[in-house]
């Protein structure tokens, strides 16, 4: 433990996601809102089960994002450094402008400019690419609530594994399922972008983790683009530059939380800083993925371990980080509690975003005599009959182990059920501590998932380290001289190129 | 893991101010979205570079009792987009007007120099007229100068109310709460000039019907923290992570509490997913499944287990006590009216004695006139309006005997109605008799009845059902699988969770509902069914249970000062307030297509209910129960001067010179001749909403009919054979409006069919106050930056619309005008009890008694020339006190303190009057004299309801009554409303609003007849049309409810049922067309389709479909989808035509329309009823609703598509 780094990180709570993509546009208000950054989607809503944006970006056998396993080690999986190189001018597994969407606009001024005709003026969309009239085939969030789900829903990356009649269930009307995965970049702790890039214009940064894509140094090749199984990364064809999710660092420097998680009506969102390791990321990376998950969870460090503070210390965190880290959301929902779960850790990039599992409606079945019927009998239905097959949150959340799935579901619930407990008191209370005992919950930690959960304030869901910016501007100048100056000078935009 | 580096290096870094440059901004400002979405969200708006560049929420709500999350973020995805509106090209810049109308009247001023003589000859010609009325809505927009445009208005204003009468200008403008000063601008403006305001609430179908028939309240409810308090919430037709995005993580986070949660919804929604348990019931049908589970609650909880709880509840709050007569005809009994206090000797003299009622104690067997009842509101002596367990004359104390199962003369068969199969069955009710003047009467109580109703088989004889099982068994809960689709174990268990956790919890059970119920046709009785479940087990009025309606921000919160202002009240004026969907029905003409509504609506046989609607609007109108403009055939500024010069311009003599008139046909009620010419409505002035295409039901009967343009309407007429008292003109006239005015930001189908379009200042650039029923909080719009290019607030337009009509009217109508304004019968006045019966005084059946038998007639004097100093000055009237819902306090100490100090003045006529010219001096005044925002009058308030209720209510006034809030307060943070009893809520020491909990907790009556909440209506027109008892009605079938006589089916087609919830990505229509919403879905607003229906229409995601019925029709793209079943289509409220909206190959290749062209208003006629208890008029209170969601179309694919 000699080589400690910081990282901000985030926790989703799927269960209580609306997926009202109010996250998107505030995103989009502020940083995307410009020619060339038009189907960027830094933040992006996904309706699960389906396709995706950009469309199916979960199959790398299409994309080839991330890494894969070579023996002991691991390589990109598509173009890196090396294998960039080779084919820097031939870059094929990029998304085209069909798997993302031709955006378009509409001709809004004929409703003012039409002269006096037989008939009623109209706004046509017309594509902001061509400027053609055009009739808009896919979007962001094209399948949106199962929108076109014979197209999109059943073509869902993760039903592979299921069984055909699995998967037919999951498309019943009484059985059916559905529910939002919000994404953001997942700021790697190795990120496939970084060590793709040609050009070393992608960098993480030393004081929180952040990836950031230099505006000034970027050639835009591309590497990032394809090399990010998140499809996180996107190409400003206006700038020539490829730009991503940036966390809102201007906000975090400030202690805003970025403008996604400020204005996440569900209160869904949480962040934090988490300690973590570095010396063992190969290791973690390039385990079975069997272990994978484990590993991933097992690098993090308890802020709280007098030796994980000395040696963060010695590290050079920041004393002011450390304490944050040990009110981290993040560290409590993802290490303490065991309920938040990274997005396909599979790609290996170690990605650091963790979504506690939606618990969804009990199953149901219609009768031979075309009657619905509710599967279950007790006040809340037993969790061995699922809506949504456990393999399917697995194959999203787990690599694959299901068991970790089945165990954070019962956690949610028997915390559910102790809260029942607490302010109904109408089930069986040595019901309900057996429940608790099977998951590994004192009541009193079960009341602090509660609350955490339920009750949060803004400062509890969002834990943001100082960013002691005053340090970071006097290594380039005296803090007090930069503060009469800052903001004076000219502004330049990014130039394609050099 | 050498390629992943930290970087640190800050002169690499320095590149990294791109970024921060971005976010730097010059500064914030708080507003919210003056939008009807019942969010009432607070926003930062941020100002860089002199424009708004985005905007993000507020944070900063005032913090509720500790164990409540909190109220932060508000806002979504709508309200996140607004900014793009600002700069956009849909924004209004500049006055519009149509260059056809422009050029004529431009030609007329120059031949008479003169804009009232120019608009006059305009009018006068049927040509000039036909003209731009062909034109509108066809392009062909002029820009002009403001002076021009209010010339113009002004001038129609000035000869409407000269030729026709001030009746004959009309306004919409919907949903106060938010935006309320806007809003008050023009109706203040209207209501001044004596033109005539729309209701919205009820035409938006949005009014809860049920409401005021069980709780005489327009609507109230718990605000969204609330949702955290309760133990099991049932959710239905109401989307919440669509629809209530702001609120919908209480509903998340009490699930993590362990609350159960269970939603009701055909299709597989957005809040389906979050809940514990997702019921897939028929869409509108969920009637059936509560009449079935109340059956189970009152068999199991009430009858067998007797939980105290309910038992005790039910006593104290509700009318099941209450006596009610059998009427015998025949040898068949049927229940009748509740037995009226004076019919037994006791109270035979008592004061009000038609409208106090009777109980029976249970101790010593006596009959008890319990206090509360609307005769003892409306009383001399005041003090025994309350639910005290007393009897109002005597004042002795006893306790309600529920049932008389135990103690009866007597257990006769008496008649029930079940409407799904059109038959009657028999059950055993205990009866007693009792000797009265008029013979023997039989009586039972009101729970025995309804235990009969529902089917509880308490060993008495008749036709019980045999169980649970028993299919055949109206309301059991196998019955309700023929209609729901559910199955009996679902139906039982829910029921039993329901009750058990009411019972351990005293009344945590919640319904969370919306539009998807309310805009049923038989709406009223689904609502009732499910409260009927929530009384039964005590959970009205109780900290996470309620009804709990969210649809349109109908919580105005400062009701008292506001009212005043909005209305003109404070210079002593009555209001010409319309009740909307009958002035549609009438007057554009969708009666003539509607036919007899006793084929689609499911009613016994008689006179009353088998009319047409037409009919009983007409019979209303004369009765005082409903109001009607215009009014009559003439002038009401003629009638004046008429009866001036006759001598009988004094009160009784001024209505018996109107009475008479009508009684010998000189004078006839608008409504009886609504397509002749004299009668039409005249000018329209549309703000703050979108009265042609989201708000009009019918759109494409509004086309024809009032606008005079091209429509793709093709329904025929049919009322003709129906119709007795209408007036029927063979040929239905074609616009009937002189002229359209839209005050808009942005180019909205409303704007593009309006003759003039006025730029109105945004939500960013303007002072105004936002409400809502969804939290507790009163909180501002601001001006971020000033109105941008030449718009206006609309307080400024309506201010200058005012001033430039008082100018013309120095030439053109100068001196003082006598109108005669008719008002209906209102709630919350003594009219409540004013008809114990249905007669007619027109057919001689009563006496003409104007405010009695009939409506009022009130005379007023009207100066035009001074209708700007009176719009710009807060007139006297407020010294007499303001008030609202029946509670009204004094006020003149603060308004002697606008008059003196630092505020503005303004002189009439030599007296001093304080200053709201401006709208922040408007604001001021409404937080000032407000009791929910001025501790004083709080106090005051409460004072006043000691007094009527005789309770007392000192520890409801606000601890610190120097709590006064002023605009500039909001400004910096929102402020939490104080108590009042305004409001049936209680909010005091950071706890969650719930509605009623004042009247459990206090004992203040319901402003009902008995006072209680009831379970029964004994209104004559209910007990007509069946409806006097919970009961299940089945939907009106789409082959006889109209709207596809004509359209074809050629084989390609399919009937679908066309549900129109709130969607996703707009508020109404607002929002829809910005570039983001658009962009987040799919272009346009696609016509959601099943797999299976689709695939029969040979149907794929994203292929073209026409939607049509008789109406018109809607051309769109199919989304396709596993989540939707069969046999529906889901159109989300609501499209303009103003974008990606292709011609219709099906008619004539015209342009389609938008969702409301596929609809057409029809009414349920029992909701007519006036001047009796709670069933009387208050505008937005009570009425028939414009319902919709019964409404059929074809679907087909649309092979070509044009532009």
């Amino acid at each position: 433990m000699k080589n400690i780094r910081s990282q901000i990180s985030m926790v989703f709570h799927l269960d209580k996601c609306i997926g009202c993509h109010t996250c998107s546009i505030a995103c989009k208000n502020t940083w995307t809102d410009r020619k060339g950054a038009e189907y960027m989607w830094w933040n992006n809503v996904e309706t699960k089960p389906g396709t995706g944006y950009p469309r199916k970006w979960e199959d790398q056998e299409i994309y080839k994002g991330g890494w894969e396993k070579k023996h002991s080690s691991i390589d990109l999986k598509g173009v890196g450094k090396i294998k960039g190189m080779k084919k820097l001018f031939h870059n094929t597994h990029m998304p085209t402008m069909d798997d993302y969407y031709e955006p378009w606009n509409y001709q809004y001024e004929k409703l003012f400019d039409a002269p006096e005709g037989d008939d009623q003026p109209t706004a046509e969309p017309v594509s902001m690419i061509t400027g053609e009239k055009i009739t808009p085939k896919s979007g962001p969030n094209w399948d949106d609530d199962l929108g076109g789900s014979a197209e999109y829903a059943r073509k869902d990356f993760n039903i592979r594994d299921l069984s055909p009649a699995e998967q037919e269930t999951m498309f019943q009307l009484e059985r059916m399922v559905m529910f939002y995965v919000p994404r953001i970049c997942n700021h790697c702790l190795n990120a496939a972008c970084v060590a793709a890039c040609p050009s070393g214009a992608i960098y993480k940064r030393g004081e929180d983790g952040i990836v950031l894509v230099n505006q000034e140094r970027c050639r835009a090749w591309r590497m990032c683009v394809t090399a990010c199984p998140y499809k996180k990364v996107y190409y400003n064809w206006h700038t020539g530059k490829s730009e991503k999710c940036i966390l809102c660092y201007p906000r975090l420097e400030t202690g805003q939380a970025p403008a996604c998680m400020h204005s996440c009506v569900g209160r869904i969102r949480y962040l934090g800083v988490l300690l973590y390791d570095a010396d063992r990321l190969q290791e973690v990376a390039s385990c079975d993925e069997s272990e994978l998950i484990d590993k991933q969870l097992s690098l993090y460090l308890d802020p709280n371990d007098p030796e994980v503070i000395a040696a963060a210390k010695k590290s050079g965190i920041h004393d002011s980080t450390i304490q944050a880290a040990q009110k981290s959301p993040v560290w409590k929902y993802v290490k303490e509690w065991g309920l938040a779960l990274p997005l396909h850790p599979e790609f290996r990039t170690l990605p650091n975003l963790f979504y506690v599992m939606p618990l969804l409606p009990a199953m149901a079945e219609m009768n031979e005599d075309n009657k619905y019927h509710s599967a279950g009998k007790s006040l809340w239905d037993d969790m061995e009959n699922p809506r949504l097959p456990l393999k399917y949150l697995a194959s999203l959340f787990s690599a694959g182990n299901v068991e970790v799935i089945a165990e954070i579901l019962k956690k949610l619930m028997a915390v559910r059920l102790h809260r029942r407990s607490v302010t109904v008191g109408d089930l069986q209370n040595d019901e309900i501590e057996q429940l608790l005992q099977n998951s590994d919950l004192s009541p009193e930690i079960a009341d602090d998932i509660y609350r955490l959960t339920s009750l949060a304030h803004l400062n509890d869901r969002f834990v943001i380290p100082p960013a002691h910016r005053e340090e970071a501007i006097e290594m380039l100048n005296e803090t007090h001289v930069h503060k009469g100056t800052t903001g004076f000078g000219f502004t330049k935009k990014p130039k394609r190129g050099l | 893991m050498s390629w992943i580096k930290d970087l640190i290096s800050p002169k690499a870094r320095q590149w990294e101010e791109f970024y921060r440059n971005r976010w730097q901004h010059d500064k914030t400002v708080r507003s919210t979205h003056g939008v009807n979405c019942t969010g009432g969200c607070s926003w930062n708006i941020h100002v860089k570079d002199g424009i708004v560049v985005w905007e993000s929420q507020a944070l900063d709500y005032p913090l509720l009792e500790d164990s409540l999350p909190n109220y932060e973020p508000r806002g979504c995805q709508r309200g996140i987009s607004f900014s793009w509106y600002l700069y956009s090209p849909v924004r209004v810049k500049y006055p519009m007007i149509r260059g056809a109308l422009i050029d004529i009247y431009r030609a007329e001023k120059e031949k008479t120099r003169d804009a009232m003589l120019a608009w006059e000859n305009i009018q006068q010609n049927p040509e000039l007229r036909k003209r731009y009325q062909k034109a509108r809505g066809k392009g062909g927009f002029r820009r002009i100068e403001w002076n021009e445009a209010l010339e113009i208005v002004a001038a129609a204003n000035i000869y409407t109310a000269k030729k026709h009468g001030p009746d004959r200008v009309v306004g919409f403008s919907p949903i106060p709460a938010m935006s309320m000063m806007s809003f008050a601008a023009g109706s203040r403006f209207l209501q001044l000039f004596g033109g005539v305001n729309l209701s919205f609430y009820d035409w938006y179908c949005d009014l809860p019907n049920s409401f005021p028939e069980i709780w005489g309240e327009q609507t109230d409810v718990g605000e969204s923290a609330d949702w955290y308090n309760a133990k099991f919430v049932a959710v239905m037709g109401a989307n919440l992570g669509m629809t209530r995005t702001p609120d919908v993580h209480f509903f998340a986070e009490s699930r993590h509490n362990g609350t159960k949660t269970v939603v009701f919804s055909p299709d597989f929604s957005m809040v389906a997913k979050y809940a514990d348990q997702w019921i897939p019931v028929h869409a509108g049908q969920d009637g059936a499944f509560w009449m079935a589970v109340t059956h189970i609650i009152l068999k199991e909880a009430h009858h067998e287990q007797q939980v105290p709880y309910f038992i005790n509840y039910t006593k104290k709050y509700t009318d099941a006590p209450f006596l009610v007569e059998l009427e015998k005809e025949g040898d068949k009994y049927t229940p009748g009216r509740l037995v009226r206090a004076n019919r037994i000797k006791k109270y035979k003299n008592i004061e009000n004695g038609d409208w106090k009622f009777l109980n029976i104690d249970e101790k010593t067997n006596e009959f008890i006139c319990p206090r509360g009842s609307s005769g003892h509101r409306w009383q001399e002596k005041k003090g025994n309006w309350n639910l005290q367990s007393n009897d109002g004359e005597t004042g002795q104390e006893y306790s309600p005997l529920l049932s008389l199962i135990d103690k009866h003369d007597e257990v006769l068969q008496i008649e029930f109605t079940r409407f799904e199969q059109k038959q009657t069955m028999k059950r055993g009710v205990p009866v007693r008799f009792l000797e009265t003047e008029d013979g023997k009467l039989a009586y039972t109580t009101v729970y025995d009845l309804m235990m009969a109703q529902y089917g509880i088989d308490r060993g008495l004889s008749g036709e019980f059902p045999t169980g649970y099982d028993d299919a055949s068994a109206v309301y059991t809960p196998a019955w309700q699988e023929i209609y729901t689709g559910i199955s009996t174990g679902t139906v039982i268990r829910f029921a039993r969770e329901w009750y058990n956790t009411a019972s351990v919890t005293n009344g945590k059970c919640m319904v969370i509902i919306g539009a998807g119920i309310n805009h049923w046709y038989h709406s009223n009785l689904i609502y009732r069914s499910a409260t009927m479940a929530l009384i039964l087990t005590g959970c009205i009025g109780v900290n996470g249970g309620g009804m709990n309606h969210y649809v349109g921000q109908e919580k105005l919160a400062p009701q008292d000062s506001w009212g005043t202002i909005m209305s003109g009240k404070d210079w002593k004026i009555p209001p010409r307030f319309q009740q909307t969907p009958i002035w549609h029905y009438i007057h554009s003409d969708q009666w003539r297509y509607d036919g007899n509504q006793a084929d689609y609506n499911t009613v016994p046989e008689n006179a009353f209910s088998t009319q047409h609607s037409a009919d009983l609007i007409a019979k209303s109108v004369r009765n005082g129960w409903m109001p009607f403009y215009p009014q009559y055939n003439k002038n009401p500024l003629d009638l004046g001067k008429k009866a001036q010069e006759a001598g009988m311009a004094e009160g009784s003599k001024m209505q018996d010179f109107i009475v008479n008139q009508l009684k010998t046909g000189e004078l006839k009620y608008a409504v009886n001749q609504p397509d002749n010419e004299e009668n039409f409505p005249r000018v329209w002035y549309i703000w703050r909403g979108n009265a042609l295409m989201s708000s009009a039901k019918g759109h494409e009967y509004f086309l024809k009919h009032y606008l005079g343009t091209h429509h793709n309407n093709i329904a025929d007429e049919v009322a003709k054979e129906f119709v007795k008292e209408i007036e029927w003109k063979e040929n239905a006239p074609e616009g009937k409006m002189d002229l359209v005015v839209d005050l808009n930001f942005r180019m909205d189908t409303s704007a593009l069919y309006s003759d003039i379009v006025l730029p109105a200042a945004s939500w960013y650039e303007k002072a105004d106050l936002n409400s809502t029923d969804m939290h507790s909080f009163i909180h501002p719009l601001s001006a971020a930056i000033p109105p941008v290019w030449e718009s206006k607030p609309d307080w400024e337009i309506f201010r200058e619309i005012a001033r430039v009509t008082s100018e013309l009217a120095k030439v053109h109508l100068p001196g003082v005008q006598l109108d005669l304004v008719n008002t209906p019968i209102n709630h919350d006045s003594k009219g409540e009890i004013a008809q114990t019966e249905i007669k007619d005084w027109f057919t001689g059946e009563c006496e003409p008694q104007p405010g009695k038998t009939m409506h009022n007639i009130v005379p007023v004097e009207r100066d035009y020339t001074k209708l700007y100093d009176r719009f710009i000055s807060l007139g006297d009237g407020v010294r007499n006190g303001v008030g609202a819902h029946g509670v009204s306090f004094q006020c003149e100490d603060f308004y002697d303190k606008l008059l003196n100090g630092e505020k503005k003045v303004n002189t009439i006529d030599g007296q001093v009057y304080p200053s709201i010219r401006e709208d922040v001096e408007a604001i001021d005044a409404v937080l000032l004299l407000s009791s929910l925002t001025n501790g004083k009058l709080s106090e005051r308030a409460y004072k006043t309801a000691e007094k009527n209720t005789g309770i007392d209510l000192s520890r409801l006034r606000p601890q610190n009554n120097d709590a006064l809030l002023t605009y500039k307060d909001l400004q910096s943070q929102p402020r939490r409303l104080l108590n009042s009893p305004l409001w049936s809520g209680l909010v005091e020491n950071g706890r969650a609003y719930s509605a009623f909990s004042y009247n459990i907790e206090y004992l203040v009556p319901w402003r009902t007849l008995t006072g209680r909440q009831h379970f029964y209506l004994d209104h004559q027109g209910y007990i007509a049309f069946g409806e006097h008892l919970p009961t299940y009605k089945p939907s009106p079938r789409p082959e006889v409810y109209g709207d596809l006589r004509k359209s074809v089916n050629d084989g390609a087609a399919k009937l679908l049922n066309v549900l129109t919830p709130h969607g996703k990505w707009h508020i109404h229509s607002t929002y829809g067309d910005t570039l983001r919403m658009l962009t987040l879905s799919r272009g346009m607003e696609p016509c959601w389709l099943s797999e299976k229906d689709a695939a029969s229409m040979g149907i794929k995601d994203n292929d073209w479909v026409e939607v049509l019925n008789d109406n018109g029709v809607y051309c769109t793209r199919a989304c396709v989808s596993s989540r939707i079943p069969a046999g529906i289509c889901i159109v989300y409220h609501s499209p303009e035509r103003t974008y990606s909206v292709p011609k219709s190959p099906s008619r004539n290749n015209r342009r389609a329309g938008g969702h409301n062209s596929l609809t057409r208003v029809h009414l349920k006629p029992n909701l007519l009823v006036g001047g009796y208890g709670q069933f009387t008029f208050h505008m937005n209170y009570w009425g028939p609703v414009g319902v919709n969601r019964d409404t059929f179309v074809l679907v087909k694919k649309m092979e070509q598509v044009q532009f």
